[in-house]
């Protein structure tokens, strides 16, 4: 593909590796990865249940994923897709959780702001992975070997479970930021940025204005 | 009559085949578009969405992991009789929406608002959302799902006229702009805007413009349909195109629809629906045959109807029931 770069990468990823990842590259991932987001951050940091897994050793690699799962009367599971929610709305909870967890790869969809990455994920040796799309639900569903596991489900719902997922070459996935604490999105942002004045060229802000409102379409939203 | 087996039955494959395959009309557009994209990262993300729609209909595994919020329209042909009533009906649909998010399977996303209670099976208080339609000729039914997207690429704003068409853009971009950035949106999209109607019937008719229309069909006012057109290359003049990375395809095709509004207002909403446009249509006649299509059809002349025949003053048209049909 293209000039891409596609790096096969470990769920317990070795500090060089998570290094050596650059914006821009294509990600597959093999090993055990988790589904956490603001049920499981609020339930293990705010109510202060014990986690259900050995973090990092089982796997740091955190995904802001509910999938579209049943279990079945057997206690089974069947996973169809899998694809990410938006993780700007997960901040508040990250440094904390990634200090408990050790955790490396944060896997959502759009992203953190730069200043997440140089303020708790660099420090914490983590990096952001976007999923593709949005979503590529049914690719990613060929990348699951097993689910190993659902934890939480009673207290917190299919959709806010903890589902450990056993990968294999599971992706694509993008490598959003680096040990930098660059933003491959912020990055994109600048050079549309550009551009954007001669779009709106004409156009007029509305005679309305609503409080805590922004006119500079430059600005994000997160 | 229209058996409620039928209709469960049917409602159920509308949800499976909603979630699952990915429609014509989208996936062409998105085929040329992916031909005419040259933003390596950009080229990338859509080469990967059409891998994906190979993939789920092979795999019969739902397109996206976000399988959105199960949404239902019917419409009614003048003459068309349901087995037990509408509110059997409801309750048919109700149970697709259920067994059809525990067999395919869907996320069950939909939760109370507050208690985030989940019946694991997208149906609660107001869930799915049934909305009605009718025409003056026919006996069947067509039930349309919709499995739109709940978190971004919407939004509402009450415009006055002296904003004016410069105003209208102005909030369009804003829209995409807000959205676009990370691809919050999921674009590229089918992007939808109402113009006019109450608050509520404004985000209404935005919403049904994104999701039942289909990309190519223009609005049968020419200068909506020149506004559509306009609107359409403006979006993919920004620069921005899959998950806000450098490109030239944001927006998959523009749709607007108007109601009349208050005569101070101009009231403007805009919706996205997604790089999983997922919508489902069947047409179901008393004799037992149901025929699946894509296009839901649902913007016809009846639904754009302007006035009533009626005459101030005049007894004759004060007691008429029936309405100019176009």
């Amino acid at each position: 593909m293209s000039g891409l770069r596609e790096v096969r990468l470990s769920t317990t990823p070795t500090a060089e590796a998570v290094a050596d990842l650059r914006l821009g590259d294509i990600v597959y991932l093999d090993g055990l990865m988790y589904t956490a987001r603001e049920g499981v951050y609020k339930r293990a940091l705010e109510d202060k249940a014990n986690i259900p897994m050995d973090l990092p050793h089982d796997s740091a690699a955190n995904f802001h994923c509910s999938p579209a799962a049943r279990i079945n009367a057997d206690g089974s599971f069947d996973m169809g897709a899998v694809t990410a929610t938006a993780s700007f709305r997960f901040a508040k909870w990250l440094p904390e959780w990634m200090e408990k967890t050790g955790a490396r790869l944060i896997i959502g969809k759009g992203g953190m702001s730069s200043k997440d990455y140089k303020g708790y994920f660099v420090p914490n040796g983590a990096v952001y992975l976007s999923t593709v799309g949005y979503g590529t639900g049914a690719l990613l569903g060929r990348g699951i070997e097993h689910v190993e596991a659902v934890h939480w489900n009673d207290e917190l719902g299919l959709a806010q479970a903890m589902w450990v997922i056993k990968c294999n070459k599971m992706g694509p996935f993008i490598v959003a930021s680096d040990l930098n604490g660059d933003c491959l999105f912020e990055r994109e942002n600048a050079k549309i940025a550009k551009n954007v004045a001669k779009v709106y060229e004409g156009t007029t802000p509305a005679v309305l204005k609503r409080y805590g409102e922004t006119n500079d379409p430059t600005d994000e939203v997160i | 009559m229209i058996s409620i087996e039928c209709i469960q039955q049917t409602a159920e494959s509308l949800m499976d085949k909603a979630a699952i395959e990915i429609p014509t009309d989208y996936h062409h557009a998105l085929k040329k578009a992916a031909r005419t994209e040259d933003g390596e990262l950009s080229t990338f993300v859509l080469k990967s969405m059409l891998d994906n729609y190979e993939v789920a209909k092979e795999d019969r595994c739902a397109m996206c992991g976000d399988t959105g919020v199960p949404r239902w329209f019917v419409k009614f042909g003048n003459e068309a009789s349901v087995e037990g009533g509408m509110v059997a009906l409801e309750a048919a649909l109700r149970r697709a929406t259920a067994n059809a998010t525990h067999n395919v399977p869907l996320r069950p996303n939909r939760v109370h608002p507050l208690w985030r209670t989940d019946h694991n099976n997208n149906v609660g208080i107001g869930a799915p959302e049934i909305e009605y339609g009718f025409e003056p000729e026919g006996d069947w039914i067509d039930l349309i799902t919709v499995h739109k997207g709940g978190l971004f690429g919407t939004d509402y704003r009450m415009l006055f006229p002296s904003d004016g068409i410069q105003g209208i853009k102005r909030f369009y971009l804003d829209s995409l702009m807000a959205f676009g950035k990370r691809g919050l949106a999921c674009q590229p999209a089918i992007i939808g805007i109402g113009l006019g109607g109450s608050k509520d019937i404004c985000m209404s008719l935005g919403k049904r413009a994104s999701t039942l229309r289909v990309v190519g069909s223009r609005n049968p006012d020419p200068e909506i349909a020149t506004l559509e057109d306009e609107f359409k290359e403006l979006g993919n003049s920004i620069g921005m195109g899959a998950m806000g990375f450098v490109g030239k395809h944001m927006v998959i095709d523009c749709n607007i629809e108007v109601g009349y509004c208050h005569t101070g207002g101009m009231p403007m909403s805009v919706h996205a629906f997604c790089l999983s446009s997922r919508r489902a249509v069947a047409r179901l006649f008393p004799d037992g045959r149901v025929e699946y299509r894509t296009d839901p059809d649902w913007f016809t002349p009846y639904q754009r109807r302007e006035t009533i025949e009626w005459e101030p003053n005049n007894p004759n048209t004060t007691t008429t029931t029936t309405e100019a049909l176009t």
